[in-house]
């Protein structure tokens, strides 16, 4: 019982940070129909950014409100420098364009830093928290990564309900030519999706650094998981992401638990099987909409 | 996200001696290149044949039948470790091996092609991206049966009437070169096929196909499986070339890659496959040569070509939004402006059947 408590508390946390990276997915999905290949790679070098503040400054807190500038900046220039000229081209392209800009970033993180693996620090101590005298298998750092991402997601809720530009990027969303019609600027909405997912990036990369160390793919698998959670939770929806992230971390974490060191190789083998599942019930994700084809 | 490419396809209006009459030339190209350059360069060529063989079967899956697959390194991983395991525990020669490679991976591509049939655009690339993710950490989970992180060899020899003094590179160039090669004429013979033209019908419009009789799963699943085994090939071909089949070499990086050439190459076109290929295994060579050869430190020099083959990818995907071969295209039409090229002449001189009391068929734009 201790154990499965450990595991789901241990899972929730993980799951955040794919929750984190479906997010930033699902925010560029909605604006550009394009999936964002290089989305690991910008958190990954906004990351290197955080490290080399922390290194100089010695404060954490001035590398992690960095690297959360340099994500957002990091989001809109790549959309204004790669992605814009490539819209209207066929689809693909931009995507082998965000694949493009993922390997140039991950080969100039080779250049800067080399291969070799950093350790990152994190915010809290990471010695484990305990409720009397059961152990919970997480930490306080654990507890800040879950609180930091569910706070910054209810932020861009509250911000997409209830604030002039929230509607603009709602209604961008909804129909990109009735948007423009109403005199919305949507190719400025789109930058500003961008931006954002950049920051949701920098942030799950700041936050799972301390767990899986900082190199130049170190984000590869994040990515791959919060991709995963993404189509799990259905690409449009912004609450199937946090939903699909929750259910990817805690899943894995029970396999990676309960199967021994066989379950730690297969993860995402189970990861595999709990897609293949809800798409077989849902091909368009457990938080899709009724399905519409265009003629 | 549909996928298109160019609207008829490529090679779809070839005749079949030309198509023999290319693939008659390539294979002289590679006979005389082989023996001209050095043990590497053969090396090269095989790397180079290997990945046609999975990329045209990739552009043919993305490109005409229109599905995305990000998971076609799962199948090269399949194909790899049949080679791997019949050549070590049966002994049994190449061509052999290579059959049943092509038939294990066929059925494998039949499974997925049926879990996929339902998936559209970014699904379908989420569960292709995790299977080539997740099938190759199988070797690690059962390292009694694939030897786990180090791996299964594989002796791979030149046969004996070509005497001892034949290099093995240059035999590995060949075998490869003539997978590649046939390959390539088997699938321009399917996509003149009624096969290609049901894929293109499902690509285009569903719907319209399906009323037109098409059996829209069926026609996604037999692409999925054409794609698989083309996949499968490769990877039997890369087993025998390296010696070593490992999880190493079946990385999310392999399967991003193959979908980049075929992309790069111009998707849904064969010459675009040999084009996307060539890019992506000599571009980081070249960059390789270039960077050590100006005397940088390890580090720099090895993630030069990284960073150099990113910016080659956005640059041609922004120049050439039709990949290489559309822009090959471009130049052969401006050529025969200037009456020096008649075949694009007279693609324009042969009026579209149309039939009367029926629409003009007319070229879709982009996507809608």
């Amino acid at each position: 019982m201790v154990e499965f408590l450990q595991f789901t508390l241990s899972g929730i946390s993980f799951g955040m940070i794919y929750a984190a990276v479906a997010l930033s997915l699902v925010l560029i999905w909605r604006g550009t129909r394009l999936l964002n290949f290089a989305q690991g790679g910008m958190a990954m070098f906004t990351t290197y950014v955080a490290y080399e503040v922390i290194r100089h400054t010695g404060s954490y807190w001035a590398g992690f409100a960095v690297a959360l500038a340099a994500g957002v900046v990091l989001g809109a220039v790549a959309e204004l420098a790669v992605i814009r000229p490539a819209l209207g081209k066929p689809e693909l392209n931009a995507v082998i364009i965000t694949i493009g800009l993922l390997i140039f970033l991950e080969g100039l993180a080779g250049i800067l830093y080399g291969g070799q693996y950093r350790s990152f620090p994190a915010a809290f101590a990471i010695i484990g928290l305990r409720a009397g005298s059961t152990p919970l298998g997480v930490s306080r750092f654990d507890v800040f990564v879950a609180a930091a991402v569910l706070a910054t997601t209810l932020l861009l809720a509250i911000g997409f309900r209830y604030t002039s530009a929230g509607l603009r990027m709602r209604a961008a969303a909804f129909n990109t030519t009735i948007a423009r019609l109403s005199g919305i600027r949507v190719a400025r909405v789109i930058t500003m999706g961008w931006a954002l997912a950049g920051l949701l990036g920098a942030l799950a990369g700041v936050l799972v650094s301390p767990s899986t160390f900082l190199y130049p793919n170190s984000m590869d698998s994040i990515f791959v998981f919060g991709f995963t959670a993404a189509v799990i939770g259905g690409l449009d929806s912004p609450a199937g992401s946090v939903v699909g992230g929750l259910l990817l971390g805690v899943a894995l974490s029970y396999a990676g638990g309960y199967l021994g060191s066989q379950g730690s190789d297969l993860t995402a083998l189970v990861a595999l099987g709990i897609l293949v599942v809800v798409l077989m019930f849902r091909p368009d994700g457990i938080f899709s909409g009724p399905r519409v084809r265009r003629v | 996200m549909t996928t298109r490419g160019l609207t008829t396809g490529g090679l779809a209006r070839q005749s079949t001696p030309r198509i023999l009459g290319a693939a008659l030339a390539m294979a002289v190209i590679v006979v005389i290149l082989s023996i001209k350059l050095n043990a590497f360069r053969d090396y090269q060529i095989a790397e180079i044949a290997i990945e046609v063989t999975a990329v045209a079967g990739l552009t043919v899956l993305t490109g005409l039948s229109g599905q995305i697959s990000l998971g076609n390194g799962a199948f090269m991983a399949i194909g790899a470790y049949t080679t791997a395991l019949l050549m070590l525990h049966l002994g049994w020669p190449f061509l052999t091996v290579l059959v049943v490679a092509a038939a294990v991976t066929a059925a494998a591509g039949a499974a997925v092609g049926v879990a996929a049939a339902r998936l559209r655009g970014p699904y379908l690339a989420g569960a292709t991206l995790l299977l080539g993710v997740a099938l190759p950490s199988v070797a690690y989970a059962y390292q009694g049966t694939f030897g786990g992180d180090q791996g299964l060899n594989v002796v791979f020899a030149t046969p004996g009437f070509l005497g001892v003094n034949f290099p093995l590179t240059r035999w590995q160039a060949w075998v490869c070169s003539a997978v590649a090669l046939v390959t390539l004429v088997l699938l321009a013979n399917l996509n003149r096929s009624r096969v290609g033209r049901n894929w293109r019908a499902v690509r285009d419009d569903e719907v319209a196909a399906a009323l037109a009789g098409v059996n829209v799963a069926r026609a996604r699943i037999l692409a999925f499986v054409v794609s698989a085994t083309c996949a499968g090939m490769a990877g039997a071909l890369l087993a025998i070339v390296t010696g070593l089949v490992a999880p190493g070499a079946f990385t999310i990086t392999l399967s991003i890659a193959l979908l980049t050439a075929a992309v790069i190459g111009g998707l849904g076109t064969l010459p675009g496959a040999v084009w996307g290929s060539l890019v992506i295994v000599l571009v980081p060579t070249y960059a390789t040569d270039v960077a050590t050869s100006h005397g940088l430190s390890t580090a720099v020099a090895s993630n030069i070509p990284v960073a150099a083959y990113g910016v080659v990818l956005i640059l041609v995907m922004l120049v050439f939004p039709q990949g290489i071969q559309g822009g090959v295209r471009w130049l052969l039409g401006l050529f025969g402006l200037f009456g020096i090229s008649a075949a694009p002449a007279r693609r324009t001189a042969s009026p579209s059947p149309v039939t009367p009391g029926l629409p003009e068929p007319h070229e879709k734009e982009g996507t809608q």
